[in-house]
């Protein structure tokens, strides 16, 4: 595993922002870290850069201890970050930026550099301190995906970006990926997670509520819809499988895991008159899990 | 190849490597990709549809083992020239004309589309709980 925590958790006074967090990111991934705001995403991805100290438990990046202040340096050598304030120095331009952070980085990849500027089309010329929001982020993704790390850190990489540089920074992660860089990103966008994304976890209140690989869920999750002649009988729809159960009147709502057959099965013996069966997106998978109330 | 034809749904309820096996299973069945042919690169394919390099790998080392395809270490994936994938275009090619018989005949005789799928997905259905009940 390339991202590993156990029990990892930041408390501020009584509140908890990250509370006892398992997370496994395997190596050569494409993970993405989903939540609403607040839910404690930008915490995890301060204290596995040690940028933050948890209050409880600990984790691994890239092998080192994330708690270890020398060994969070190795961290951050091998990681290519893009977090929501892009630290440039305002007074250089963007060709002098490049060319520091270049001398920095023996790994540093002048291919992918020429792709990057020419897709995003920045301005050399100009002065940090004068790009836009989306410029900005755009120079600090060439510096992060060009600088030869071994792990991408992305908290929110597509806000601010215009659909075109998004696709482009989409495809980007997919080189990376190629590359075998471990890709660990959040973000809003559900619609891009169900692209490009291995493996999805959701955070609410602090917590990881949910964590699949996408071609799991695309396997082994659905919606089935139940009709009933009379009141649907919900008390005895209680098989293996179900997440979650919606009932009204006559009709029976289910989100389910696997199990589809006995479950369509258990409908017909209840005397279902109809029986829909549906696959179900990640975007109900998030709102799924965020409607449970986390203990 | 027009990387359109290995265009992917990601919200269909199937996984993606199960469609990219598809799609190449498809291909080669129909000599769109011709034995011996290479087959894009992971790492293009991934590009080009903007999905995860991961699943194109996934999707390349299961035709491998159904003997679709031959991963050559270092060198790519390549269409297997085999007897049987002959023999199988052969099949697929009587089976689609079987069934464009049938559909022809129910549409002669008044059904419609959805009417003709529905029949299809019971015959296939019952086939399943058949199986299962071990009939």
């Amino acid at each position: 595993m390339v991202i590993e925590t156990h029990g990892l958790s930041k408390q501020y006074r009584q509140t908890f922002a990250v509370r006892d967090l398992e997370l496994a990111v395997p190596e050569g991934s494409i993970s993405a870290f989903l939540g609403p705001n607040g839910s404690g995403k930008t915490t995890t991805i301060r204290m596995l850069l040690g940028l933050a100290r948890p209050s409880a438990g600990d984790g691994r990046v890239l092998g080192e201890t994330i708690s270890d202040e020398v060994a969070s340096v190795k961290i951050r050598q091998r990681t290519g970050y893009v977090g929501e304030d892009k630290r440039l120095y305002g007074y250089m331009t963007v060709a002098q930026i490049l060319s520091f952070v270049r001398s920095v980085y023996p790994g540093w990849n002048h291919d992918r550099e020429h792709a990057l500027l020419k897709r995003f089309d920045l301005p050399l010329d100009r002065k940090c301190k004068k790009l836009s929001k989306g410029m900005r982020t755009k120079l600090a993704l060439v510096l992060a995906l060009c600088r030869g790390a071994d792990l991408l850190i992305f908290d929110e990489p597509s806000e601010g970006l215009d659909p075109e540089a998004a696709e482009q920074l989409l495809e980007a992660v997919v080189q990376a990926a190629a590359d075998g860089v471990t890709v660990f990103f959040s973000t809003h966008q559900i619609a891009e997670v169900e692209r490009v994304a291995d493996r999805v976890f959701i955070m609410n209140r602090g917590r990881l509520v949910f964590e699949s690989a996408l071609e799991e869920i695309r396997e082994s999750y659905r919606r089935i819809h139940f009709a009933f002649p009379g009141r649907a009988p919900v008390q005895e729809m209680n098989v293996d499988g179900i997440l979650s159960l919606r009932a009204e009147d006559h009709t029976l709502s289910l989100v389910i895991k696997g199990n589809v057959e006995s479950i369509k099965q258990r409908g017909q013996a209840l005397g279902a008159i109809s029986i829909d069966v549906q696959p179900i997106g990640l975007r109900e998978v998030f709102l799924e899990s965020l409607a449970e109330d986390p203990p | 190849m027009d990387p359109a034809f290995f265009k992917v749904n990601p919200a269909s309820g199937i996984p993606i490597y199960l469609q990219l096996m598809d799609r190449f299973r498809h291909a080669v069945e129909s000599c769109l990709l011709a034995p011996g042919e290479q087959l894009p690169g992971i790492r293009t394919l991934a590009q080009q549809l903007v999905i995860s390099p991961n699943t194109v790998v996934k999707a390349y080392t299961e035709l491998d083992r159904e003997g679709v395809i031959e991963l050559r270490h270092g060198a790519g994936a390549f269409v297997l020239d085999q007897e049987r994938h002959r023999d199988r275009i052969k099949e697929v090619r009587a089976a689609k004309n079987l069934v464009r018989t049938a559909v022809e005949k129910l549409r002669k005789q008044g059904f419609a589309n959805d009417e003709i799928r529905r029949f299809v997905d019971a015959e296939l259905n019952l086939e399943a709980e058949e199986i299962r009940s071990g009939h």
